[in-house]
């Protein structure tokens, strides 16, 4: 259950793109035609998936306060975990250049598909998001990191496809010409976040209340300002 | 500008308006809109920016003869992920609350296009003095956006700027200023799609005065 959970979330609720404004450099370059828009998606739900657990490895073993336990009591004390961005970021790196590798030799289909985004991914700001995200949301296990992984990768796969089905859609409408290309675009994924902010509801009703209080907590940082500054205004009211 | 010659001053001031960044090279959106709920965040993340393109630049400028061309991606990032490690433990120390606020965003500065957009397209190619006027214009021109945005959400969201209501007193029953004309908060523009269409609007006003910004 808790893993269904996660998933949902990561996918509807904390979407990469329209909660977070994660990766939308490739988000707004890539999504003039859905072909390639599928493509980036895809590489990026891959890459996701093997990154963000194994850099949960990494915050496990190495990095956090107290990781390297594991050496022996005289390094209980060592908190690495300053270290995190520049480890993340080798790790994706390297992965990246891993798996470019390994497809190209095994699968030059899927090279041949994949093969011309995995570059690009490296320096995807939701590659990197979802590690410290990660991070910071605390999640505990390594199923779960995986599970997070997947399910953020495949949002972002989501808000890609969507965006770039309308994208060749409006090009027939009458936008205002300043607005035509990147503008309207703005404006659409602003609107699309604000359907999926709807989804907002989606695991806080029904008999589960104590699970819930759980999932609050892997939720936290984020938007907290945005919501508490909401409440406020609200309070003013 | 008697410092600087002409063809210097305008690689700092063409990123602010006809080839900002943002607006126009569409780079380090990610970072930009997630922040600006309020001005402060917006501009310490400028300044984070201004520190980290401007030395970074000056570094890749320095070493870019001796980086083989193959690994330049990972070198890049490793430049970038020690110069924002910096930047984060700095704000750690001195302004722990507004760490907080930013957040991952900090960290995400690594990932921010612009940066590396800067260093393959102009500081592999440019001596180190030229690099540094290049990503101190870039960064100016992405700091500018952030804090028109920051400074647009801020205001018409929870009528304060940098924290100083500056719209009168929203508080029930000791109403003033302009809320005691009926004038209300408008919740809305703190959620994170309104950051969006704001940038969309600021796109829309710098195409309609420069049509030769106009995509087809």
């Amino acid at each position: 259950m808790e893993y269904i959970e996660l998933f949902l979330k990561s996918i509807f609720i904390d979407n990469m793109v329209f909660a977070t404004f994660l990766g939308m450099c490739s988000y707004l370059a890539v999504s003039k035609k859905v072909t390639t828009a599928v493509g980036l998606g895809a590489a990026v739900i891959f890459v996701l998936a093997i990154t963000v657990p194994l850099n949960w490895l990494l915050d496990q073993y190495l990095l956090q306060p107290g990781a390297l336990k594991w050496l022996g009591a005289d390094y209980a004390d060592y908190d690495l975990s300053f270290l995190s961005f520049i480890m993340f970021i080798a790790t994706i790196a390297t992965m990246v250049q891993l798996v470019e590798i390994v497809v190209e030799k095994f699968s030059p289909s899927l090279y041949n598909s994949l093969g011309i985004f995995l570059p690009l991914i490296a320096v995807n700001c939701a590659i990197l998001g979802g590690s410290l995200f990660m991070q910071s949301r605390e999640i505990p296990t390594l199923g779960l990191a995986t599970v997070y992984g997947i399910g953020s990768g495949i949002g972002w796969f989501l808000a890609i496809l969507a965006i770039a089905a309308i994208r060749e859609k409006i090009r027939y409408s009458n936008v205002p010409p300043a607005l035509r290309g990147l503008g309207i675009t703005f404006i659409i994924t602003g609107l699309m976040a604000i359907g999926f902010m709807s989804f907002g509801g989606m695991l806080t009703g029904g008999d589960e209340a104590p699970k819930e209080e759980k999932t609050v907590k892997v939720e936290e940082p984020k938007n907290n300002t945005d919501k508490e500054l909401a409440n406020n205004t609200k309070v003013n009211e | 500008m008697g410092l600087l010659s002409k063809k210097d001053s305008k690689l700092i001031l063409d990123p602010l308006a006809d080839n900002n960044p943002i607006t126009i090279q569409v780079l380090g959106i990610c970072s930009a809109l997630a922040i600006t709920a309020e001005l402060k965040a917006s501009i310490v993340m400028a300044i984070s920016v201004l520190f980290v393109l401007g030395i970074g630049n000056v570094v890749i400028s320095l070493m870019r003869n001796i980086i083989p061309s193959k690994i330049r991606i990972i070198v890049q990032l490793v430049v970038v992920a020690a110069l924002v490690i910096i930047v984060d433990q700095v704000l750690k120390a001195f302004a722990y609350e507004l760490s907080k606020t930013l957040s991952v965003f900090v960290g995400l500065i690594i990932t921010n296009c612009i940066i590396m957009g800067r260093f393959e397209a102009f500081a592999l190619a440019n001596g180190p003095w030229r690099s540094f006027l290049d990503g101190i214009g870039n960064a100016a021109g992405y700091g500018l956006i952030l804090v028109i945005v920051g400074f647009f959400r801020e205001l018409l969201g929870s009528g304060t700027l940098l924290g100083f209501p500056v719209l009168g007193n929203p508080i029930p029953g000791e109403l003033s200023g302009l809320y005691a004309l009926g004038y209300e908060n408008n919740g809305f523009m703190l959620l994170s799609p309104m950051a969006l269409i704001v940038v969309g609007i600021i796109i829309w006003v710098q195409r309609s005065r420069n049509k030769t910004l106009i995509e087809d």
